[in-house]
């Protein structure tokens, strides 16, 4: 299926000064797809993302929002994005709905439809209530959505939100990751964070970026199929002898990992899947051995991001095999 | 787009108490002067009656007012024009502005305007002395739109150069420290010297413009100087917002 691409980012560099933050991006955004941007602290993220809104000039590289060149038709590139910053731009001597009507005309949205979209932005964002009042006197999840609403209020088909969930309580949070959600499905949503569980959450596809560079990138679900492994954890109440579950050897190959935890290795075919499950629960009441929890152990987006992260040989190698892909 | 901006930026202004109680403070300084030379005006009213070609009220009541404005605005401007970039620098909304379809140009203006909007409220308001005195009296109404037009043009040329030093830092007093630097040295520039080069700083010092303006010789020398100064300090601020982008 072909989507409409949104984004088009190619050898974007970026130095500050001597340190080159940015080396050699390349990316694609493409309608309906919520990218998440994953990175350690000063891994670049906020300096692409600011690369992409157009608030920094890259050294080098072509930037194409919904086919306008960020350099060549910077205003007409810059009309279909909304830019949330690390710290929302907000003029706090404004009340939220002055505030909103002044990004609307910024946006040079007709002076006819703003007050319909300052109520959409609004609402979506939960915002109506507090509309007369002042935006230093809301709380930091209030800005932090005041922030939000000022990226959609032009309906833009791109949305670059960094660190959007930064500061919020977790029913906020929780409000906000749907919002982005329902932004996905007809915008395209950049969503930079170092909350891995939040990218799980929210979005389908996935980039991580280290030094500058992208080292891993997928959508969701060849990510998520690649974290399920052929490994069953199990955990016993008491230490245990494994040669009782002998009777599963076809099909499993059980390891001991500490004193009451044990691996056990999917061996058989994938047809027999269920059986060997059956058999290996059978086996282990029959034995009265007293199991406490069984898992299937999944590889975390966590210990993804820590490998390609921290160690740089095996990134190279997985940068190949998703390229492969 | 431009005007979007300048209405943001002027309504701002008009949100935090430093707008009105510079106006408030400027008002009450300049109404005592005014109040000082209209006592001076009638205490030489017996011996200008003895002059064929005596100096009018105009001359001796107005025009000391806006030399005396010239010096206050010297002080306030900056004060005013610190906050203009360098504010949305430190708070990131500078962020927004680049981020929308408006182009460092519109920002520029835009920011321009809205300040200069303030500064046209600012001259109604110390307007309203000399023309109080049209209710006792005949005054020069050239001589006194001359002075409107100086001091018009001195704030455009002091809200351009704080608008520049604004843009450079992200610290407003920095910004304000700068820009009262450089004006006093502009509006100064040319006491020191004797002859040689003293053209070439006569021609420089702001100072030797509108005080010509202000006694009503309006002359078009005097006019290009204030918009080439205007002019070159904007475009300065729109290079220097091009290049923030760039590096840092």
């Amino acid at each position: 299926m072909s989507k409409t691409t949104l984004i088009k980012a190619s050898g974007i560099e970026r130095y500050y000064g001597n340190f080159h933050a940015v080396k050699n991006l390349d990316f694609e955004l493409h309608k309906g797809d919520i990218l998440g941007f994953l990175g350690p602290n000063g891994a670049g993220k906020s300096t692409t993302m600011q690369i992409i809104s157009g608030c920094l000039a890259p050294d080098a590289g072509q930037i194409q929002i919904n086919g306008f060149d960020l350099t060549d038709e910077p205003t007409q590139a810059k009309q279909q994005l909304g830019y949330l910053p690390e710290l929302p731009p907000l003029y706090k001597e404004l009340t939220v709905d002055e505030y909103l009507s002044y990004t609307a005309k910024l946006r040079k949205i007709p002076k006819t439809e703003i007050s319909q979209s300052l109520e959409k932005s609004k609402s979506r964002c939960g915002l109506t209530s507090v509309g007369n009042k002042l935006i230093s006197n809301l709380s930091k999840g209030y800005q932090q959505r005041v922030g939000i609403a000022q990226a959609i209020i032009h309906n833009p088909a791109v949305i670059i939100l960094d660190e959007p969930t930064v500061g919020l309580d977790p029913i906020q949070i929780q409000e906000i990751r749907q919002l982005i959600i329902e932004l996905g499905k007809d915008h395209g949503v950049i969503l930079s964070t170092h909350i891995l569980p939040e990218v799980q959450a929210v979005c389908n596809r996935v980039q991580i970026i280290r030094q500058g560079e992208l080292v891993y990138h997928s959508d969701m679900q060849t990510l998520t199929d690649s974290m399920s492994s052929q490994q069953t954890e199990l955990c016993f109440k008491n230490s245990i002898d494994i040669s009782l579950l002998d009777e599963t050897k076809n099909f499993w190959h059980i390891d001991k990992a500490t004193e009451t935890n044990y691996l056990a290795e999917f061996t058989g075919n994938e047809e027999d899947t269920d059986e060997a499950l059956n058999l290996l629960l059978k086996s282990i009441v029959d034995n009265k051995l007293q199991l406490v929890s069984m898992s299937p152990k999944t590889q975390s987006l966590e210990q993804i991001f820590i490998d390609l992260t921290v160690n740089e040989n095996q990134s190279d190698k997985l940068i190949k095999t998703e390229a492969d892909a | 787009m431009i005007i979007t901006i300048a209405m943001r930026e002027c309504r701002s202004l008009f949100m935090s108490p430093l707008a009105w109680t510079v106006l408030a403070v400027v008002q009450f300084i300049l109404a005592w002067i005014f109040f000082a030379q209209i006592d001076n005006f009638f205490a030489l009213q017996p011996q200008l009656q003895s002059l064929k070609s005596a100096p009018g009220v105009t001359d001796l009541v107005a025009a000391p007012l806006f030399n005396i404005t010239s010096i206050v605005l010297l002080m306030v401007t900056p004060l005013m024009t610190m906050r203009l970039i360098s504010e949305e620098r430190r708070s990131g909304t500078i962020q927004l502005l680049m981020s929308s379809p408006a182009s460092m140009t519109d920002i520029v203006l835009g920011k321009y305007l809205g300040m200069m909007l303030f500064f046209v409220i600012f001259i109604l308001q110390i307007s309203l002395m000399p023309l109080s005195l049209y209710m006792g009296t005949e005054l020069d109404t050239g001589k006194l739109l001359a002075g409107f037009l100086a001091l018009f043009l001195l704030i455009a040329a002091f809200v351009a150069v704080g608008l520049y030093l604004s843009s450079l830092t992200d610290n407003p007093s920095v910004a304000a420290v700068a820009s009262f630097g450089l004006l006093l040295l502009l509006w100064i520039i040319n006491t020191s010297t004797q002859d040689g080069a003293s053209n070439l700083f006569n021609y420089v010092s702001l100072i030797q413009h509108s005080n010509a303006i202000i006694r009503g010789v309006i002359n078009s020398q005097d006019i290009i100087y204030f918009i080439l100064f205007i002019t070159t300090f904007l475009g300065l601020s729109i290079r220097q917002l091009d290049s923030y982008r760039l590096q840092h």
